[in-house]
């Protein structure tokens, strides 16, 4: 019975993880070495465990044993085998598994480091994480078992249970017959990869989140804790950036409603994590560098942890309601105990170091790149604030009105837009402030200004150059006859923004190809190989600009039109027209009842573009599905539903058609996006091999990090 | 922002331009663009967080003919929504109305985020305060300025060893 | 927070130690209300309904009035079905809460009230014609009384005995009118 041994698996794994926190507290207060060893090998065992665990759920999905509840709910026979296996994560109880098992590798990847110099954390890392995938596989174990059976009682009912009760046995598979299957809207290849990344990036955020709770209860609070979770924190946060985004994609390809965001609570909910963790990202090089916001850190990676914790209870408890909500389920008030727990654990820890968390460093100037940073880190905490704001509104004019209200996306949109607009700025100008002191320098000898003036001067003197596209941009948008304010802002500071940080690719390409008698090209590889973590940085930005073009493109410039067409007519949008040609219903392979309509696409001087296939698919438990047809340039995208909830018939076609210019850019930037962040979190040889006794004084200051 | 201020400036543009229309020639029946005009700023309780011209449901369509019929009787946009308000509750616009206990949701953030600006402020001037009070206690009395000159010319010192590795 | 600067190694200000768990309690007393929401479903037998009023469909009348004010109706069975005309499942009922209605026309001790959930007026009353409803029908105006009852779909059913206290409450669709009189007579035992 593969069932009960994956049962018996989840099981051991959740034993074994009480046993290494349990190891894990005498080997701490005992100080006894050779129990927090043991700690340390049971957390080790954790991910070949749940490997196994995974890989037996996986093997009854995929040979269809429909005596499985969790199986017959979301797979059919005549699904294809990537979306059998990928249906792992298709409903609650697999996708919980799913999360302890990635949350588990994590947690043995970290078992695996040299510990040498870090004794101390090792007992309280392994605790954090045994408790968080405890807790996940206990959810597992007492509420939602991915591997309960169905059993046939003596009246001939048919229930889903653990354990065999008593007078029930368990049911053949010709009473069960064909399993639900999979939701259609899940069926599609972005769900394959999205929620795993979402996941991931959820789940690797617990390591920092382990090391900060490490050095918070053992007293070691310099800035060890971020030196070694430096890399863990770029991964977790380029997992959640990809999760994030592909489910935008999947959102664009799938839902037919010509966005990638809808601002709903549960999108909302993964974006906070992502919010914090970014502005983690910034805060810690200001730790690292100048010993400064160690409380805000702190608080930051706290935050963080406590954001993927709630947002996971969001999604699956049922407190919101989201299109994307698990069904209602029973694990509601135990996430809610935990989450509790942690939260309030994770505070009183922090009040109680407050004091040794203290300051080193000092502001250099309102221009210097600590002001900035914080700056940034004000801005992410907006957009937060907003978005937080948005999510428990709803619930706090039920409790205090009875009244429900919708929290839309004008709300946040006007809200977070002029945030999002002012980060764009801020990360135009980082650049600067590596530079600005340089020239300063010359400033200094012939000027008696104050230091603020001086340094606006040197930046004045510095921007003109990057200043000239901009301005080029700013001024062709004008002539193309665009007139929206919000448009040429954000359009040009994305212009801005470009030319400020190409220009210091440039400038230290150039002078070091000049000083090393380089090759240009040579010599920006060698540039961003000596200091991966800043021009990785800039390519981040240069990744977010391009995103944020096809953002603005998206946003601001969607035109959209619906008609009733017969066969012949046409309808013009945005310059393109189109004519309607023909519409067909076939069945597919897999039980699909196929409506699939042609549509032609012609420019402003009648060329014939190419067809579009919008079409809707009826599957066979009778759900339908709509997919867009796109027509997808660099320029814009066409984007054509057939609206069949309308009624589609022989004469009259309803057709949907959005023009989302310059949408593409947000998918290429994200590419870009993903390139810079591998840029930065690239392992760095150099740096492994500097002897331990070096390093501390290396920390000091890495000069432009 | 930008969408709301265009719908609405468009909205009542198109309003204007509709009701003298309607008062003066045969109403022309509303386009589906019309419709989802209107649509677009709903949101149906059948299908939450779902804008009601995107929204498959049943009960979504009923609602998107509701909307012509209210148009091709001349009614505005404004008018609709109001209606739509007093039949099914606030939670049908997309975000609360003005009034009320609801002026606290808007007011709430901008709080929020005035504290926030102050607190990054009190973190400035504290942190330009000549390094931390214990390490500073014994040290010979500085004035602020001078402080800020050697931390200055500190920074220069690194800039040019940046520069020098870089050369 | 400037005075506390002087001491050498400060911990966090008690204000703001206050503050932060006062705001974490308040953070987890709405999330545990909301929790609560999500888990308790629809009001429950026992519960005592509070008091709405019904403006009802052009058409129809109770007691001579087109306004039903729910706390009049104490002393009486209150039979309270909520409906929609998009809603297929109604449409499987509608017929069997008419007939078991005709069966109780005539008995003063018993009320039938049809509410519409988030409906358009023309699609309504073409329903309420279909189905030749009869028994006093109106629009849940502002959605108002589904939220009293905290309803989770169409159609459901309640059933309130004459103290005013809800007695039993059907999720779904009846199958026969036979059904609805076995819930309604056992209540009319005086």
């Amino acid at each position: 019975m593969f069932a009960d041994f994956g049962f018996g698996v989840l099981v051991i794994t959740f034993l074994l993880s009480l046993y290494g926190i349990s190891a894990a507290l005498i080997g701490h207060f005992k100080k006894k070495q050779a129990w927090v060893e043991s700690a340390r090998l049971s957390m080790l065992l954790t991910f070949p465990l749940l490997t196994l665990g995974a890989l037996t759920l996986i093997y009854l999905l995929v040979t269809n044993d429909f005596t499985v509840k969790f199986v017959y709910d979301v797979i059919s026979f005549d699904m294809p085998l990537y979306l059998k296996i990928t249906a792992l994560w298709g409903g609650q109880s697999g996708s919980l598994l799913f999360w302890s098992w990635l949350m588990a590798a994590f947690a043995t990847a970290v078992t695996l480091r040299k510990w040498d110099r870090d004794r101390e954390f090792l007992p309280w890392v392994v605790i954090v994480s045994c408790v968080t995938i405890a807790f996940f596989l206990g959810l597992n174990i007492f509420f939602e078992n991915p591997f309960a059976h169905f059993w046939v009682s003596v009246s001939g009912e048919i229930f889903p249970a653990t354990f065999q009760p008593a007078n029930a046995r368990l049911v053949t598979l010709d009473e069960i017959g064909n399993g639900t299957g999979l939701n259609p809207l899940l069926r599609h290849p972005g769900m394959i990869i999205h929620p795993p990344m979402l996941y991931l990036g959820f789940v690797a955020f617990v390591i920092p989140f382990a090391f900060a709770l490490a050095a918070l209860v053992t007293g070691r609070t310099d800035d060890r804790w971020i030196r070694l979770t430096r890399r863990w924190t770029l991964i977790a946060w380029l997992f959640l950036s990809l999760g994030l985004v592909l489910g935008g994609r999947w959102a664009y390809d799938v839902l037919g409603w010509g966005g990638y965001w809808g601002w709903d609570p549960v999108e909302i909910a993964a974006f906070m994590p992502w919010l914090t963790g970014t502005a983690f990202l910034h805060s810690v090089m200001i730790q690292e560098k100048r010993g400064m916001l160690k409380h805000w850190n702190m608080i930051l990676i706290i935050l963080t942890y406590a954001l993927v914790i709630f947002g996971t209870f969001l999604t699956r408890s049922g407190v919101l309601s989201s299109v994307h909500a698990f069904a209602q389920s029973a694990i509601g008030p135990s996430f809610f105990i935990f989450i509790g727990v942690t939260f309030v654990i994770s505070v009183a820890l922090l009040i109680y170091r407050w004091a040794e968390l203290k300051s080193e460093g000092q502001m250099q100037s309102m221009f210097s790149r600590e002001a900035l940073f914080l700056l940034n880190n004000l801005l992410f905490m907006g957009i937060l604030v907003v978005c937080f704001w948005g999510v428990i509104s709803p619930l706090i004019s039920e409790l205090l009105t009875n009244q429900k209200v919708t929290v839309g996306p004008p709300y946040y949109e006007r809200a977070a837009g002029p945030l999002f607009g002012a980060l764009l700025l801020l990360m135009g100008i980082a650049p600067l402030s590596a530079w600005g002191h340089t020239t300063l320098k010359n400033l200094a000898a012939q000027s008696n200004l104050q230091l603020e003036k001086r340094y606006a001067l040197a930046i004045a003197r510095l921007l003109w150059k990057p200043a000239v596209p901009a301005l080029l941009v700013l001024i062709g948008l004008f002539a193309s006859g665009i007139r929206d304010i919000y448009a040429l802002i954000g359009l040009t500071l994305a212009a801005l923004t470009t030319s400020i940080t190409a220009y210091e690719f440039w400038r230290a390409a150039r002078a070091r190809s000049r000083a090393q008698q380089e090759n240009f090209f040579v010599a920006l590889w060698r540039l961003a190989g000596r200091n991966r973590r800043r021009y990785g940085g800039y390519t981040i930005h240069l990744g977010v600009v391009l995103m944020a073009l096809g953002i603005i493109g998206i946003e601001m410039f969607q035109t959209q039109t619906q008609k009733s067409m017969a066969v012949g007519e046409n309808i013009q949008i945005s310059g393109y027209t189109l004519r309607y040609d023909s519409l067909a219903q076939f069945p597919s392979e897999d039980g699909r009842q196929v409506t699939r309509a042609v549509l032609s696409v012609f420019d402003k001087n009648g060329a014939l573009l190419g067809e579009l296939h919008p079409r809707y698919d009826v599957y066979p438990s009778g759900e339908p599905m709509t997919i867009p047809g796109v027509r997808s340039t660099l320029a814009d995208d066409l984007y054509v539903v057939l609206v069949n909830w309308e009624g589609v018939s022989e004469q009259t076609t309803p057709f949907k058609i959005y023009h989302n210019p310059l949408v593409n850019w947000l998918w290429l930037g994200a590419f870009v996006f993903i390139f810079g962040t591998l840029i930065a979190a690239w392992p760095d040889e150099e740096r492994e091999t500097i002897p331990a006794q070096a390093r501390s004084t290396q920390a000091a200051f890495q000069p432009g990090d | 922002m930008k969408k709301l201020f265009s719908i609405l400036l468009f909205v009542t543009l198109f309003a204007a331009a509709w009701t003298s229309k309607a008062a003066a020639q045969d109403p022309q029946p509303p386009s589906d663009d019309d419709v989802n005009r209107v649509a677009r700023q709903l949101f149906c309780p059948v299908c939450e967080n779902t804008p009601l011209d995107v929204c498959p449901t049943e009960a979504c369509r009923q609602w998107r003919a509701l909307i012509r019929e209210k148009l091709a009787a001349g009614w505005s946009d404004e008018q609709i929504k109001q209606y739509f308000v007093e039949q099914y509750g606030a939670r049908v616009l997309s975000e609360p109305p003005r009034q009320g206990w609801y002026w606290a949701f808007y007011l709430i953030p901008v709080v929020l985020l005035l504290l926030g600006v102050y607190i990054l402020y009190r973190a400035f001037t504290s942190m330009r305060q000549p390094l931390s009070e214990s390490a500073q206690v014994e040290a010979a009395p500085e004035s602020p300025a001078a402080v800020e000159t050697q931390g200055q010319q500190d920074y220069l010192r690194r800039v040019e060893e940046e520069l020098k590795k870089r050369n | 927070m400037s005075e506390s600067t002087v001491a050498p190694r400060r911990g966090m200000p008690v204000w703001i130690q206050v503050l932060v768990w006062v705001g974490l309690l308040a953070l987890l007393g709405l999330v545990a209300f909301g929790l609560r929401r999500a888990q308790q479903g629809t009001v429950q037998p026992g519960d005592t309904i509070p008091d709405f009023t019904l403006t009802l469909f052009d058409g129809y009348q109770y007691a001579g009035k087109s306004e039903v004010k729910f706390s009049e109706l104490r002393g009486k069975v209150v039979v309270i079905n909520f409906w929609a005309s998009w809603c297929k499942p109604c449409e499987q009922e509608a017929a069997e809460l008419e007939t078991a209605w005709r069966d109780y026309q005539d008995d003063e001790r018993v009320v039938f009230l049809g509410i519409d959930y988030t409906d358009t007026p023309t699609p309504a009353l073409g329903y309420l014609t279909k189905f030749e409803i009869t028994y006093p029908n109106s629009p849940d105006l502002g959605s108002r009384v589904s939220q009293l009852f905290r309803i989770k779909g169409v159609p459901e059913t309640y059933f309130v005995d004459p103290d005013g206290k809800l007695s039993y409450v059907q999720v779904g669709p009846f199958a026969s009118a036979a059904e609805i009189h076995s819930i309604i007579d056992p209540l009319l035992k005086p």
